[in-house]
């Protein structure tokens, strides 16, 4: 089904466009994985129209209340990778979305992980998109690096391509279950081995693997990497977008802690509103032209 | 300036043998970083004369890419005098590609 608006992140700045573009007519669905950085707020008392502190959560999902009531369709699932072919194609854990314009509202980027020789390799078998990627790696010897739905969802793009894949999960427990025939490490990683390019891996208990590349997928696919595979600008932990929150991908927007800022939630809120009228009149004229 | 196509058929005398640095702009179909690159790219050669502008389809021209290094896409590189004189991997705005380019 192809979606007008499709919103990634049910924070206030995905559930605030949703808002606006049901309100316009525009057939819009917004994915969310969890509450986000709103989970742990517990006293809410800095928000407009609220004359007794408020829970994120009961914000959150009083706002969900108030978009279904508006048409908005709300779906729980994981995005891991956004690609464009005359409109938008979202692949997530539980099937693939299309829209004419997508925003990016999944909240701050996280911290990404220091691991010697990680930097240095960059570019020179460092990988942070298998689908870009995995060309250049057939008939060789990979790892991915990652331990959730996303690391799995990359190595399935591997697999068809390359000799192997194994998955190194840095310590962390395992949240999924992994295609045959794929090896498993679960040691810390202590460093990324090579000298004009990667090589392999060594671990903290000494042990190595050889591996010409490493794609890294760790955690799940914040705004960053999804902003990244769309081909759109980042710039430090956020999604670079202008003052109608477009980024430089035509149909797509980005808004509340994916694009810095106060990382308040009147601020997303805001932002979302802003967002929702850019789409507005883009997925008009798109559809006018079709 | 127009953007050149480059293939392994005009490597040598497009790039190798160019009296000016040129600009090589490795991309493929499938990746979407490429896609948006593509046009700052046809706007950076419209704009400048002192630099050649070239695309190069890894898909197409695998060996060039492997020789080259190439292992993520889009994959910048800038030669001069034959050589490899500076490279960029991910996406460049048009101003980071101009600094890349020492203009």
């Amino acid at each position: 089904m192809m979606y007008d608006a499709v919103m990634v992140g049910s924070g206030p700045a995905g559930l605030s466009a949703a808002l606006y573009t049901s309100r316009a007519n525009l057939k819009t669905l917004v994915i969310g994985k969890d509450r986000g950085a709103l989970e742990k707020a517990d006293r809410i008392e800095n928000y407009f129209g609220m004359a007794e502190p408020v829970s994120g959560c009961e914000l959150v999902e009083n706002t969900m209340t108030q978009a279904q009531n508006l048409g908005v369709e709300l779906a729980e699932d994981e995005i891991f990778h956004i690609s464009w072919d005359g409109h938008f194609v979202l692949e997530g854990k539980n099937g693939a979305y299309e829209a004419l314009s997508v925003l990016l509202a999944t909240g701050a980027g996280r911290k990404t992980l220091k691991i010697k020789g990680m930097r240095e390799l960059e570019g020179r078998g460092i990988s942070y998109c298998a689908v870009c990627d995995a060309f250049f790696y057939r008939g060789k010897d990979v790892a991915v690096l990652g331990n959730e739905a996303y690391a799995i969802h990359e190595l399935g793009q591997l697999l068809p391509v390359v000799q192997s894949v194994t998955l190194l999960t840095n310590g962390q427990e395992l949240k999924e279950e992994v295609p045959e025939g794929v090896r498993v490490v679960k040691e810390p990683l202590i460093s990324v081995d090579g000298t004009d390019r990667v090589e392999g891996v060594t671990f903290a208990d000494g042990s190595t693997l050889l591996a010409e590349g490493l794609f890294v997928a760790l955690g799940s696919a914040g705004a960053m990497e999804l902003a990244r595979k769309a081909g759109a600008f980042t710039e430090g932990q956020n999604i670079k977008v202008n003052e109608r929150m477009e980024t430089n991908v035509p149909g797509l927007y980005a808004a509340g802690d994916c694009i810095g800022g106060l990382l308040q939630i009147s601020t997303a809120v805001g932002e979302g509103a802003q967002a929702a009228m850019s789409m507005i009149p883009f997925v008009r004229k798109q559809k006018k032209s079709k | 300036m127009a953007v050149i196509e480059i293939t392994e058929q005009n490597f040598e005398q497009e790039v190798l043998k160019s009296d000016i640095p040129v600009l090589v702009d490795f991309w493929a179909v499938w990746c979407g970083p490429c896609r948006m690159q593509g046009p700052i790219v046809d706007e950076l050669a419209e704009e400048v004369n002192s630099v050649k502008v070239g695309k190069l389809d890894v898909d197409a021209n695998g060996r060039l890419a492997q020789q080259y290094g190439v292992m993520n896409i889009p994959t910048l590189l800038v030669f001069k005098n034959g050589k490899v004189a500076g490279s960029a991997v991910g996406l460049q705005s048009k101003e980071g590609l101009k600094e890349l380019l020492g203009l």
